[in-house]
């Protein structure tokens, strides 16, 4: 275990002290006094190793980290869990934008709300499912060109509007729950909207649970259904929009 | 219009088969990756709707029993009304859809490389005999302190005070542009990669992963990381000797790419990390780049995650501005800069973008070196030139014009047997390359193209050092952004300023 603090450190002497530790097979690190150091978590690989931070760290948490946990008690800014690969971050506060960007693996657990653009890019291959789950509301461009993966918004705290424009638009790929009931009219033709049935539900049971432990809320509550499922038409939006030419 | 005389028309080549001569051994309906041939029971029949001229079935006939010959059914001449314009009206107008196509543009726009004469010694200062001289074509791509700060060691000799920043080396001035595997076969990959290794000489892997078998090639492979992030993770950041953010392509500034579901096989699935038989979309922009600043995240990001081991390479498409967006590009902090001019190669590109946008790369090259030359900060990055190299004299002119290094990407599938059809975007590829149907890309025998590879880079890195030791210097060194050695014919004035070279006799 060791402790650093972050005061004044600049984002690359505290990245390679993070990195050192790991190396030298220290599996707990704590962060104080964070404020706004990019690219913590940055690359880093191995199992057991969890990174807690106290303090608002800078943009690209995690960016692709390979295996480790990050837990934030604050809130983070933009582009947290870019390109992860495995892993889990954990985080108490609100996310800023481009939450998961391209992330192929690995979980995100959110306890607030987040901005745009959530999980743009997402994918998915056989057993790596990337899988972010937010506790609130996001912006718009949820789900934007999702091509795998699972994303699953809760909408407590009583948000009134769950997300905001071009949900799911470009998806082709992966699926998104819904805890609430939306109208879907406004929203992107590419993508259909379904109540979940069993099986969705008996894929989602365990992270939902592990979310209700992580930030102690109510298990049953958080799993009472019914939850709401989108998921896209296609999976070749686009296949439609060509003609060989001629030259 | 009735179907049959649309079909007719569409029909540009015929595939023209002598029945004297064909000795029914059918090779031609084998090789044909279009279905252009077939067996009526007695004789070949030929299709001639399906024909794409991409020569595999005449290269392989082994009586010489086939010619390929330009539909001799005309469409009425016009110069303003082109046989293509009204070709792709007809087609859209029954579709509805974008017009794409493969490869870079074939209208014929000025080529200024072919418009640049090179200088050499005569008498005064005399040439160097490359057959007897040493000439130096090693090159390192990377960022360059802005002087070099020298301490001695115990026993006397020079050691840098300052460690140099991290450098890809090649030992001659080339390298395989970027073509990912799903725009091309693994086998088309494997080709450049072992005439890469051969040669001491790096390719790009393009933005479509790293499949298990090119992992052994790191050391010759940079990789790259596009919009899509396919295939992107730390293992793969850190599998090659630089890492390469692209931006843009050449042919298709500004937007994105669509690598069709139908290529997405389980191998490909795996190796980009997405369902097999979904569309492998490419944004136009990474959505996590909208500035400068930006793109520095992102650059540092990569930086962070390769612990500042290699360097980071930015490929963009020559555009209007290109210049200023190069200056930022190396204040983000790249420390390479791949320009991709407007002639260059795609896999797939509506035809629309490819034929009027961007500008070509003998300017753009121009224009960035001397702006990062005037704003002092040209040793920060090196400059990779593309956009349809097609001789050695290309490259050494890009050179020239300012180039560190140049890339070859159409050049390099001709020596695999491309004959620049341009259907890359269709799969049916006869030669292999621009293909996933294994019974096309089996015919691609990488170490027999990548001996053919190595022979075209050593063939054209001879010439080159032929025309160096005619210009009377000993080094590819002594000549990167010398425009003095340059002089330029049949251009107008502006175009000699923005090139800055002089007009031929001055």
């Amino acid at each position: 275990m060791i402790t650093i603090d972050a005061k004044g450190l600049h984002y690359k002497e505290l990245n390679k002290i993070i990195r050192e530790s790991i190396a030298s097979g220290i599996k707990n690190v704590f962060l104080e006094n964070v404020n706004g150091q990019y690219y913590i978590g940055d690359g880093i690989k191995g199992d057991n190793i969890t990174i807690t931070v106290n303090g608002v760290p800078g943009n690209d948490l995690g960016v692709f980290m390979d295996g480790p946990s990050i837990i934030v008690n604050n809130n983070v800014q933009d582009n947290v869990g870019n390109t992860m690969n495995s892993g889990k971050i954990t985080i108490k506060g609100d996310a800023g934008d481009v939450v998961g960007y391209g992330m192929r693996g690995g979980r995100i657990y959110i306890r607030g709300n987040a901005g745009y653009r959530i999980g743009i890019h997402m994918k998915g291959y056989n057993e790596q499912i990337p899988i972010i789950i937010i506790g609130g509301k996001v912006g718009s461009f949820f789900g934007e060109y999702m091509a795998g993966g699972v994303m699953v918004l809760l909408g407590l705290n009583n948000s009134e509007e769950l997300a905001g424009e071009y949900f799911g638009v470009g998806m082709h790929g992966g699926a998104i729950y819904l805890k609430k009931k939306i109208d879907f009219s406004k929203y992107s033709k590419e993508v259909e909207f379904l109540e979940a049935n069993d099986d969705d539900m008996a894929f989602l049971k365990k992270y939902l649970l592990e979310y209700a432990k992580d930030f102690n809320l109510s298990s049953e509550d958080l799993i009472g259904g019914p939850f709401y499922k989108i998921v896209p038409s296609s999976a070749r939006p686009y296949a439609h929009l060509y003609t060989s030419s001629s030259l | 219009m009735t179907k049959s005389s649309f079909t007719n028309i569409q029909s540009e080549y015929l595939a023209v088969i002598d029945h004297a001569k064909c000795v029914r051994c059918k090779r031609c309906i084998q090789n044909c990756g279009w279905g252009t041939y077939s067996f009526g029971g007695d004789k070949i029949i030929a299709d001639h709707s399906k024909c794409v001229a991409c020569g595999r079935c005449y290269t392989y006939c082994p009586e010489g029993a086939i010619s390929i010959l330009k539909n001799p059914t005309v469409m009425r001449e016009n110069g303003n009304w082109q046989d293509y314009h009204i070709k792709n009206i007809w087609r859209q107008s029954e579709t509805g859809g974008i017009a794409i196509s493969g490869m870079g543009t074939p209208l014929k726009y000025k080529k200024y490389f072919d418009h640049i004469l090179l200088d050499a010694c005569q008498v005064t200062n005399p040439p160097i005999d490359p057959l007897r001289e040493p000439m130096e074509l090693k090159t390192f791509l990377g960022k360059k302190p802005s002087k070099l700060e020298l301490d001695f060691n115990e026993d006397g000799q020079p050691v840098l005070k300052n460690p140099m920043p991290p450098q890809i080396e090649l030992s001659t001035p080339f390298i395989f542009a970027p073509m990912s595997y799903g725009s091309i076969s693994l086998n088309a990959q494997k080709a450049m990669a072992l005439a890469a290794r051969a040669l001491g000489i790096v390719m790009n892997i393009g933005e479509g992963g790293l499949h298990d078998e090119m992992v052994p090639f790191g050391k010759n492979i940079i990789v790259q990381v596009a919009s899509g992030r396919f295939g992107v993770n730390r293992d793969y950041l850190n599998s090659g000797v630089a890492v390469e953010i692209k931006i843009g392509q050449g042919a298709k500034p500004g937007i994105g790419g669509h690598l069709p579901g139908e290529k997405i096989g389980a191998d490909i699935s795996r190796t980009r990390m997405i369902p097999a038989g979904t569309d492998a979309i490419s944004p136009a922009p990474h959505h996590d780049i909208y500035s400068i600043e930006d793109l520095r995240q992102l650059i540092y990001a990569i930086k962070e995650a390769i612990n500042y081991e290699k360097p980071v390479s930015v490929k963009v498409a020559a555009v209007h501005n290109i210049a200023a967006i190069v200056s930022g590009i190396v204040r983000a902090g790249a420390d390479i800069v791949y320009i991709d001019g407007f002639t260059g190669g795609t896999g797939a590109a509506p035809i629309i973008i490819r034929d009027n946008v961007g500008i070509p790369i003998e300017i753009a090259l121009a224009q960035v070196d001397q702006r990062l030359r005037e704003e002092g900060i040209r040793n920060e990055a090196s400059l990779i030139a593309a956009g349809s190299i097609r001789t050695s004299a290309d490259a050494i002119k890009a050179i020239a014009l300012g180039a560190d290094a140049v890339a070859i990407g159409t050049a390099a599938l001709v020596v695999m047997g491309c004959h620049i059809c341009g259907k890359c975007h269709t799969g049916n590829c006869s030669w292999g390359i621009t293909t996933q149907r294994p019974e096309l890309t089996r015919r691609l025998d990488p170490e027999e193209y990548g001996e053919k590879l190595y022979n075209l880079i050593n063939a054209w890195s001879h010439e080159m050092k032929d025309i160096l030791g005619a210009m009377g210097v000993n080094s590819i060194e002594s000549l990167r952004g010398s425009r003095e050695r340059l002089r330029g014919i049949e251009l107008t004035d502006s175009e000699l300023k923005v090139l800055g070279i002089k007009h031929a006799g001055m």
